[in-house]
């Protein structure tokens, strides 16, 4: 039978690709084309010249703030996971329906407030002559210093990712076929291995989507670093503020954005080659 | 019965044209009561009501505010916009210049403000004038020192810029988030006050860097407006770099514990000038506006605007103030004589005007400020 090109299926995937073209390729392509414009009088010129690479990447801060950058986000990710893992087992095996059902709800909650506000918050509950030093106090600890600081920015990417992990986690172990970990138990295994050999195995795709959620929103998060870290030191994020404010160099920002988007896209990829790829 | 409803709404109809109709002059009167707009690039905080509400109202104007945060930023949306945009401009006094060079403001009429009531001083200000061309008029200033926490230091500690590297404020100085204050301040530090801590040698720039290089480890965040006020009135900080009393001053009024001094080595000073935006139509008014600010009563309000204090360039409206507010005058030093009143400090040389870098590139500040940062 000879094949027929059929319109109809390519007409409910259209607004897709629309909303796709016109929300992330057009954008994307504006912002790579701009990182080879340049800044004339305050005003960007079309153009084509490396000078914003070359001055980007040439220089240390740049890759001081890259690294600092790419490593607090690795920690925000390893953190949440495993501060989620616990709370996410409780949540999949040993609540009922209906307390997972509440559970999943007041993990959205936080959502219904600006992370903004959220972290504002924080900003108040860390202060040096805040309500936690406080409490120290009267077991004879501290004063800590809590806020500006490299502890501060953490709290706030704990803010932004815990919630959204801890229910990419639950949903995926609530989805692991009990028999399987019946199966274990029948066989003898210890507890520990049928974590290891059983659970998590099972549960891969929603642990590492749950962990890369995490590194990608701390990696481009500008609030946490700037209002509970203090610019101290300065994340990529605050670097391209800094950029755009001082000489409204707005193509040297597009290079540090370029580059984020590059992170992040290796990272997705292999996190989602990691999750969907072939079981050894 | 179905005809009804249609024939009311044919009446209806006419009626409603012939009372629109003889309505019409009402409405055109109405709309001759509009107020003008006067579309303000400005700072936040000076289209607010505090400073223009009684100008409004005895002009039947209207201000629009557009505020900007730096002088960068104002370029940029200046360029951004089509001439005749923005009426009046409010700007940093470094960046007239760049103003005028660009063509972005209108020549001034120097016999419509009471240049004769300034001080001495600031009657012809750097930037302002080419030649006997008035391109913006000076409305208010401030100066930039030491701010700092009145229970964690004394005045007496405050009165050097070396007060940053005591042991008292280790992790707890904070910078406002701005190279040219704050690099400003180090050089005024390291002796570079004549004729400028801006303009100055390479080596003595490599110098700047290298001092405060040293004060890294001092440092206990960079912040913004908003951070530096939260974090001052918390005590999160208890020394900050690159400002003064436009921040200090406000949280006084709040009761918190702080306070500026220009130190020993001498203060940075910041200049607001208004300008006419090219292509405006509004120059009586705004000229007149620019008058009413430069009076008594609207250098009492400029002295005391709610977003941020600034100084009086005038004689009368010092006196203004001192009649108006004694305490503000005494506290912000507007009377001859006292020990922190501009003018004296001016007279002694330990004030200088804030300026782009002369001898290095504004582009070279910025880059060793983002080295410091993540060093």
């Amino acid at each position: 039978m000879k094949k027929r090109l059929s319109a109809y299926p390519y007409m409910w995937r259209l607004p897709l690709l629309i909303w796709q073209g016109a929300f992330f390729v057009g954008p994307l392509v504006l912002m790579v084309a701009m990182s080879f414009w340049l800044v004339r009088n305050y005003r960007m010129e079309p153009d084509f010249v490396l000078k914003n690479w070359d001055k980007m990447l040439g220089r240390d801060y740049f890759w001081n703030a890259y690294w600092v950058t790419f490593f607090r986000a690795t920690l925000a990710a390893g953190l949440a996971t495993l501060i989620a893992f616990p709370a996410s087992c409780a949540l999949a095996f040993r609540a009922s329906d209906t307390a997972r059902r509440w559970a999943v709800f007041f993990l959205i909650v936080p959502f219904f407030t600006s992370y903004l506000v959220r972290v504002y918050a924080w900003q108040v509950l860390l202060a040096e002559s805040g309500p936690l030093n406080a409490v120290l106090a009267h077991l004879g600890l501290g004063p800590f210093t809590m806020l500006n600081s490299g502890f501060g920015a953490m709290v706030g990417y704990m803010t932004l990712v815990l919630p959204l992990v801890v229910i990419l986690q639950t949903f995926s172990l609530a989805a692991i076929e009990r028999d399987l970990i019946e199966a274990s138990w029948n066989l003898g295994a210890s507890p520990r291995a049928t974590l290891f050999r059983v659970i998590i195995p099972s549960a891969r795709v929603g642990l590492i989507l749950g962990a890369v959620f995490a590194f990608i929103l701390s990696f481009g998060d500008f609030v946490s670093p700037f209002y509970l870290g203090g610019s101290k030191p300065p994340t990529l994020s605050i670097l391209i503020i800094d950029t755009t404010k001082s000489g409204q160099q707005w193509p040297r920002a597009a290079v540090v954005a370029v580059m984020m988007i590059v992170t992040l896209f290796v990272v997705a990829f292999a996190a989602v080659g990691a999750a969907y790829g072939r079981r050894k | 019965m179905t005809n009804k409803p249609i024939s009311l709404t044919r009446r209806g109809l006419l009626m409603g044209a012939a009372g629109a109709a003889l309505s019409a002059p009402m409405i055109n009167r109405a709309w001759a009561a509009e107020p003008t707009t006067i579309n303000m690039l400005a700072w936040y905080g000076h289209a607010e009501p505090d400073m223009v509400a009684e100008f409004e109202a005895e002009n039947n104007v209207k201000f629009v505010p557009k505020y900007y945060a730096g002088g960068d930023n104002m370029l940029a949306l200046i360029a951004q916009s089509p001439p005749g945009t923005y009426d009046i401009i409010l700007s940093d006094a470094e960046f007239v210049q760049q103003l005028n060079a660009a063509g972005y403001i209108e020549e001034m009429d120097p016999s419509l403000f009471p240049f004769d009531d300034f001080y001495p001083a600031y009657q012809k200000f750097p930037g302002h004038w080419t030649g006997d061309q008035l391109w913006s008029v000076m409305v208010r200033f401030g100066l930039l020192g030491v701010s700092y926490n009145t229970d964690a230091l004394t005045r007496e500690e405050a009165m050097s810029y070396n007060c940053f590297w005591s042991d008292k404020v280790t992790g707890k100085l904070g910078h406002f988030d701005w190279h040219l204050p704050n690099l400003g301040q180090m050089s005024l530090l390291m002796g570079n006050n004549s004729p400028s801590p801006f303009d100055i040698s390479e080596e003595a720039w490599e110098a700047v860097q290298e001092k405060t290089l040293s004060l890294k480890p001092q440092v206990g965040g960079y912040f913004d407006y908003g951070g530096t006020f939260s974090s001052l009135k918390n005590g999160e900080m208890l020394a900050m770099a690159g400002i003064g009393d436009w921040i200090t001053g406000v949280l006084q009024k709040d009761g918190a514990k702080v306070a500026s001094v220009i130190p020993e080595e001498g203060g940075i000073q910041w200049t607001e000038s208004y300008s006419i935006g090219k292509g405006s139509s509004k120059h009586e008014i705004i000229n007149k506006f620019i008058q009413y600010m430069l009076s008594p009563r609207g250098q009492v309000r400029s002295i005391q605007m709610a977003a941020y204090p600034g100084l009086s360039p005038t004689r009368s409206g010092w006196k203004a103030i001192q009649e108006a507010n004694p305490a503000e005058a005494e506290r912000s030093g507007l009377i001859e004589g006292h020990d922190q009143s501009p003018i004296k400090l001016l007279s002694e040389g330990r004030v200088h005007i804030r300026q782009i870098p002369q001898q290095q590139s504004l582009e070279d500040w910025n880059d060793f400020w983002s080295e410091y940062k993540t060093a």
